[in-house]
């Protein structure tokens, strides 16, 4: 089903989408967005939303399963606190995606902005993972408390990734394709080579991940990996304590 | 107009033709109108930059005034001051969401040549202003730049560009603000942008250094009266690129410095120059969570704070550089632009017109 979101407010074209749904449809298809927010907001099941136009912040908040496809660019806060499901950008995103996530996919093929992942959390197998083609912005993995992700970096030599990488992480893992300078690494993380194991995880995340936006697999993995992981589970458990 | 403490994030947008076309102020609404949810309704603003070509070399002062009293106060001083070539008011059309508004009047003036024995003609229209700001509760320049004005007030933004019938406007450069306060009053002349002379400033974020860069600013003549922490920025733009004659981006080293640690990466000469001017200029340092649109006469320059606590997207698409806290505000007035990209925290993002341009 098709929707013109063409001068819509978010609120009424998020109840559309939400009455869409209801009334048993699972694949949308929403023309001339242009920043409305919260689109995917809280939705789960199994349904599909592919989005052309550019989503307005937060969008997939909280969302609980369903699979979100946006054809451009997207702004910040995409997968705040998300849950499960699925989001693929063919673009670039904003600032703080994935703030929060404590579950499902989030696949960018462009760059990603400042704070990717912060505060992202894991339990048992809710496992969120960020994978994003491009390059990010400083305090790529701040504060982190979980899960998986993944920085390629495609196109670019040099300066993968910004400053304070991993700045207070006490929890899951970050892998950048190839190095990263010890000056751009927070106090609280170790620079390691990945062993078999984590080929183990990565390899069909990033074959999903190339399926999705038709990368070359083998030329992604031309590069090795630099494995991210934090030093402590607590790393500011004495800082008030003198 | 001065109000006590509402409790209450922001939106910007701007945009500047580098080759001087004019463009109307319908453009700019509708990119700021597209980040409704980003204000409040507690404050809008525009500035303009080419609006009063046939009058460009007088100095366009835009007043709001709490009554007709303080207007005819304020005439004495402006005759007593300056020579007042024209006045009149400021066109407005009452709109639903506009509530209140104070007298808003302009004027055209020229500086008569006995009162710069001692002093620049700009220093003088500085000090005209901030006398004029700090003298009376119930008077307040909104701007004070040539071929330039502001116009601001409380209310949404899109609201208050219809009020001021901005549509009969034409400028090669524009900026906007939708404001969201949280600190500091929702009030008429706390509204942004905040200008002096040709500067002008729209600011998302909060500037926790301000009692630092207020002491600094005063030693210089500024006096801070519309008690939001963004008048600041503007004088600190005037005194490091005016005044002190700075390039500009030794001005953004000093605003938003680059740290420390950064500083020992740079190569020898660099290095010296960004170590002195964290050192003289520390006090000018901007703590705290900005994305700012700085207009000037000849332009404009986004900028970041150091590590990008507030979002900001820039465009080009052929003679036009965009610039807005979302990339949606760009795309409803620039569907398809040549480049879009986010500037990197602390790195300012230029857009100047061409030296022919008048």
């Amino acid at each position: 089903m098709k929707i013109d979101a063409k001068d819509m407010q978010h609120r009424q074209l998020n109840m559309t989408i939400r009455d869409a749904v209801e009334s048993g449809n699972t694949g949308l298809e929403l023309d001339n967005v242009n920043g409305q927010r919260y689109i995917g907001g809280g939705m789960d099941g199994d349904v599909k939303i592919t989005i052309n136009g550019t989503p307005g912040n937060d969008l997939g908040s909280f969302m609980n399963g369903t699979e979100i496809i946006v054809n451009a660019n997207a702004q910040d806060g995409i997968a705040n606190t998300m849950n499960d499901g699925r989001i693929i950008i063919h673009g670039s995103v904003g600032d703080i995606i994935g703030y929060g996530m404590r579950g499902g996919k989030l696949y960018i093929k462009g760059n990603v902005g400042y704070r990717v992942g912060i505060h992202m959390k894991e339990y048992e197998d809710k496992v969120p993972v960020i994978i994003a083609g491009g390059t990010a912005g400083d305090f790529f993995g701040e504060y982190m408390a979980g899960g998986i992700m993944i920085l390629l970096g495609l196109g670019s030599d040099n300066g993968v990734v910004g400053d304070y990488v991993g700045t207070g992480m006490h929890g899951g893992v970050i892998y950048i394709r190839g190095e990263v300078d010890p000056r751009d690494l927070g106090k609280e993380v170790a620079a390691l080579e990945p062993g078999e194991d984590d080929m183990k995880l990565i390899v069909p995340l990033l074959k999903e991940y190339c399926g999705c936006f038709g990368f070359d697999f083998d030329e992604v993995m031309s590069r090795g990996f630099t494995k991210l992981v934090p030093l402590s589970h607590r790393p500011y458990g004495e800082m008030y304590v003198y | 107009m001065k109000c006590d403490g509402i409790p209450s994030g922001c939106a910007i947008s701007g945009m500047i033709s580098e080759t001087g076309r004019r463009v109307d102020g319908r453009a700019v609404m509708k990119s700021i109108a597209c980040m409704h949810d980003r204000s409040n309704g507690l404050g809008g603003g525009f500035a303009a930059y080419g609006i009063y070509p046939e009058r460009k070399d007088q100095y366009a002062f835009h007043m709001m005034y709490d009554d007709f009293e303080a207007k005819e106060a304020t005439e004495e001083f402006f005759k007593e001051a300056f020579n007042v070539d024209k006045d009149e008011p400021i066109p407005v059309h009452r709109e639903n969401g506009i509530h209140n508004p104070p007298v808003l009047w302009r004027y055209f003036l020229e500086v008569p040549e006995n009162k710069l024995r001692f002093i620049s003609e700009r220093d003088y229209v500085m000090k005209t202003v901030m006398e004029l700001n700090s003298s009376s509760e119930r008077a307040f320049v909104a701007s004070s730049g040539k071929n330039m004005g502001a116009f601001k007030g409380v209310g949404y933004p899109e609201d208050i560009g219809k009020f001021y019938k901005l549509e009969d406007y034409r400028a090669y450069i524009w900026t906007s603000h939708g404001r969201f306060p949280t600190n500091t009053p929702g009030w008429w002349g706390g509204a942004h942008p905040f200008t002096l002379l040709d500067w002008s400033v729209v600011h998302n974020g909060e500037i926790s250094s301000y009692g630092i860069n207020r002491r600094y600013l005063e030693m210089f003549g500024y006096r801070l009266e519309l008690r939001t922490d963004t008048e600041a920025i503007a004088y600190l733009f005037d005194l490091l690129m005016r005044r002190h004659r700075i390039p500009l981006e030794q001005a953004v080293m000093a605003l938003a410095s680059p740290f420390w640690k950064n500083i020992d990466r740079m190569e020898p000469e660099q290095r010296k120059i960004a170590t002195a001017i964290r050192q003289v200029y520390g006090s000018a340092l901007l703590n705290g969570p900005f994305s700012i649109l700085i207009g000037h006469s000849r332009g404009i320059i986004g900028l970041n704070d150091r590590i990008k606590l507030r979002p900001m997207t820039a465009a080009r698409k052929d003679d036009m550089l965009y610039m807005a806290s979302e990339e949606s505000a760009i795309r409803t007035i620039a569907p398809d632009p040549d480049k879009v990209w986010s500037p990197k925290a602390g790195t300012p993002i230029i857009g100047i017109l061409d030296d022919g341009v008048e």
